[in-house]
């Protein structure tokens, strides 16, 4: 479907303005030649090097990003669809890894509660609630927000990448 | 005690250094953008660094140890929740706020939801939670200056508020963003240096402690005859027949004492108490009294279950409603770097908290009489010298204070600069100077309550001011961020009715504490019940009236939703104050892009 679009929309074409009209071509007047250019000053500092580049691969993009930006902004029901889809992707994204941390920390102080002899559990020396409660909870969150950070951002690199296509 | 000249230096030190560094960046301080949300240009590891910087507050760094101390492993939840707080901020609302462009929280409202009385009930909450969270920083300075130097608990408060009053006033975000930073790593030297040094004193004396072993089921016992002076009013039990030697304030001279097992003894703020070699410490009436309850969680049954489900909600969700630490979220760039800056501060914090749980374990050994006057609070500034005596003892107490200054400094002025943010853009036109005369008048409403109230434990009044944001802001925040759904009656009914509850058990749980302790144990920690019916209420108006719903719903969702790379966030700064960049590309310093 989004093919077709860009085929519509690619295949506008600007109506030829002489279309249907008197048209003279202009009278070409002669130009006295130019004179030689100035030798430039010697500036005190050689100009920065620039990169002269011919075609830019990505000014052929703009069009449709632009068109696709101007979707989502006007929101016509494609754009607030695609908005819709993202929204609905981070946020099962941070669902699913909240819920994760969540059973794993909820679950404690109801194993404790229902079996106190876990909590006197002891692991080379220390009561194994020290340990589950003091040390490991902390790569575990940060674990969390690692993952959730690569996930959201591969999604919206999906989202961009999609709308650039 | 003696005046310490080690710990004076140390605090002149940080404040010292804390001066010079908002000094020096505030020279480059000239506009609204500044002051506000620093150019929106930190770079995330060094957001990261003021985040965590402003973040770890006198409740993290003494109230965690001394909660420990008297709750033993219920109190590690505290931890916990402080830094998973920052897991829930950034998986639901750092990326999508920042991109909302809003400078404060009540600003953030207004643009989703286009209210303006909205806008104002969020500025009411913002300030009173900011206050709220204030004081206990302000009577925390208060508390560390009396236990090492010996001077009255007002000269804290004030020195810590006139110092961060002349930072924010001068700099505003710009200037404090730079001392956070720093003021993190100090922190953290200063409460892993301790740690490491006692841990070794500890393993190479390889003897348990005057108090007793941690493993045995026993109440840590008084090794030595050992005095002490009760400073404010305390009610504790006892465990075992106890035999004391007594000084009541109006007393002429000591006399003996015999406590029965099981009573409750009530003593008045100036008792002198005599412990013989060898008693069992009797501790504060809330606090775990023998080392087998101490060392196993969730020892008092189903209220203590309940207590620390209803600790969990109120840190996983409050984090994302304190004003101070969601001003700092807009300074980011952008939405990708706020997340970032998130992961960043996980990493911070996690490494932070391994330390104040070490210190609170050896406390429980070496400090045991801070159990009977209740000031637990004061345990990481008193282990030092109790564990290794003469002047490296003093020089590690030293470190320790320093950190500890540190802490009520950038918290203090984290929360003057989002506090004078969101006073100065809501209440007058939000001009420099409109910000630094907010800043002063705001700097002093603490500073009187923190004088004229009773120092309370540092956690738990800090634990009240998490509960109050996640019942006001938190659906406000996730609703908004989620939900095309909401509307500004919704998100009012469910702020203020969330905010009531929690007003009120605020009040219950005063007036039950004077008067013999007859509340429930939701009045104490009321997240569980208050931040359900927030959110019920919030989604229940908001579904009665549909009209509610800001027109441009899908415009909002779409800025706070799309990446970055397609640009379109708007900063609703630059239609109120005129173009920033264009002063960010003049101007130099350290905040450059």
């Amino acid at each position: 479907m989004t093919e077709d679009f860009y085929r519509r929309a690619d295949g506008v074409r600007e109506p030829d303005p002489t279309l249907g009209k008197n048209y003279q071509p202009a009278s070409v007047e002669p130009v006295p030649p130019a004179p030689p250019p100035e030798a430039p000053p010697e500036p005190a500092k050689p100009p920065k090097r620039q990169r002269v580049v011919l075609a830019d691969p990505r000014s052929r993009k703009t069009t449709p990003t632009l068109r696709a930006r101007l979707e989502l902004e006007q929101q016509t029901s494609w754009g607030e669809l695609l908005i819709r889809d993202l929204v609905k992707h981070q946020l099962r994204t941070a669902l699913g890894l909240s819920a994760l941390v969540l059973v794993l920390l909820g679950a404690l102080p109801l194993a404790f509660y229902l079996w106190p002899g876990f909590a006197a559990l002891r692991v080379v020396g220390v009561p194994l609630a020290w340990l589950l409660l003091g040390l490991l909870p902390f790569p575990l969150l940060l674990l969390a927000g690692l993952a959730y950070n690569r996930l959201a951002e591969r999604h919206e690199r999906d989202f961009v990448d999609m709308i650039e296509s | 005690m003696q005046l310490n000249p080690w710990a004076l230096s140390g605090i002149a030190t940080v404040a010292v250094l804390t001066f010079y560094l908002g000094h020096r960046s505030s020279r480059f301080a000239n506009s609204t953008h500044d002051f506000l949300v620093a150019r929106r240009t930190v770079r995330s590891r060094r957001n990261a660094a003021a985040i965590s910087g402003e973040y770890l507050s006198a409740a993290s760094f003494l109230g965690i140890a001394g909660i420990i101390l008297k709750d033993g492993a219920d109190g590690l939840w505290f931890p916990i929740g402080f830094t998973a707080g920052y897991l829930a901020l950034m998986l639901f609302v750092a990326a999508p706020l920042r991109r909302s462009g809003a400078y404060t929280l009540p600003d953030f409202l207004e643009a989703r939801l286009g209210s303006v009385v909205l806008r104002r009930c969020g500025t009411f909450f913002v300030v009173f939670i900011g206050i709220l969270y204030m004081v206990p920083q302000l009577q925390g300075a208060g508390l560390a200056l009396t236990t090492v130097l010996n001077v009255p608990g007002w000269v804290g408060a004030v020195t810590v508020t006139v110092l961060v009053g002349v930072n924010v006033i001068a700099g505003g975000m710009r200037a404090i963003t730079v001392v956070q930073a720093f003021q993190y790593w100090l922190k953290l030297f200063a409460i892993a240096l301790p740690a490491f040094v006692l841990c070794a004193v500890f393993l190479a004396g390889g003897k348990p402690g005057p108090a007793g072993s941690l493993g045995s089921p026993a109440p840590p016992v008084f090794a030595e005859q050992t005095t002490v002076d009760i400073r404010t009013d305390v009610a504790f039990e006892v465990g075992t027949l106890t035999q004391v030697r007594i000084e009541h304030p109006g007393d002429a001279a000591p006399h003996e004492e015999i406590w029965v097992q099981g009573s409750t003894q009530e003593l008045p703020q100036g008792t002198r108490v005599w412990f013989t070699a060898g008693t069992p410490v009797p501790t504060v009436s809330d606090a775990a009294v023998t080392n087998a309850d101490w060392l196993h969680p969730g020892s008092e049954g189903l209220r203590d279950l309940l207590q620390t489900y209803s600790l969990i909600f109120a840190t996983f969700l409050g984090t994302m409603g304190l004003p101070h630490v969601l001003v700092r979220f807009y300074t980011n760039p952008d939405g990708r770097a706020a997340r970032r800056t998130t992961v960043h501060v996980l990493l911070l914090l996690g490494l932070f908290y391994l330390f104040p749980t070490i210190l609170g374990a050896l406390s429980r050994m070496y400090v045991p009489e801070l159990l009977v006057t209740g000031q637990t609070d004061a345990a990481v500034l008193r282990l030092p010298s109790a564990m290794v005596p003469g002047v490296a003892g003093q020089v590690l107490g030293a470190v320790v204070l320093a950190g500890a200054f540190a802490a009520f400094l950038s918290t203090s002025s984290g929360l003057l600069v989002s506090l004078a943010g969101v006073v100065s853009t809501d209440l007058s036109k939000g001009r420099v100077l409109d910000f630094r005369i907010a800043a002063g008048v705001v700097g002093l409403v603490p500073l009187a309550l923190a004088l004229l109230l009773r120092p309370n434990d540092l956690s738990l009044s800090v634990g009240m001011s998490f509960a109050l944001a996640a019942s006001t802001f938190s659906p406000l925040l996730l609703l908004g961020v989620w939900w095309r759904g909401l509307t500004w009656p919704g998100a009012m009914a469910g702020m203020i009715i969330g905010g009531g509850l929690v007003l009120g058990a605020l009040a219950v749980d005063l007036v039950s504490r004077f008067t013999g302790g007859w509340a429930p144990w939701f009045a104490d920690q009321p997240a569980l019940i208050t931040v359900p019916v927030a959110f019920a209420v919030t989604i229940l108006v908001s579904l009665a009236t549909p009209n509610g719903k800001p027109a441009d719903v899908n415009g909002v969702m779409l800025r706070l939703h799309a990446p970055d790379r397609l640009g379109f966030m708007r900063d609703r700064a630059v239609a109120r104050f005129g173009q920033a960049e264009e002063r960010t590309r003049m101007g130099r310093g350290r905040h450059r892009k």
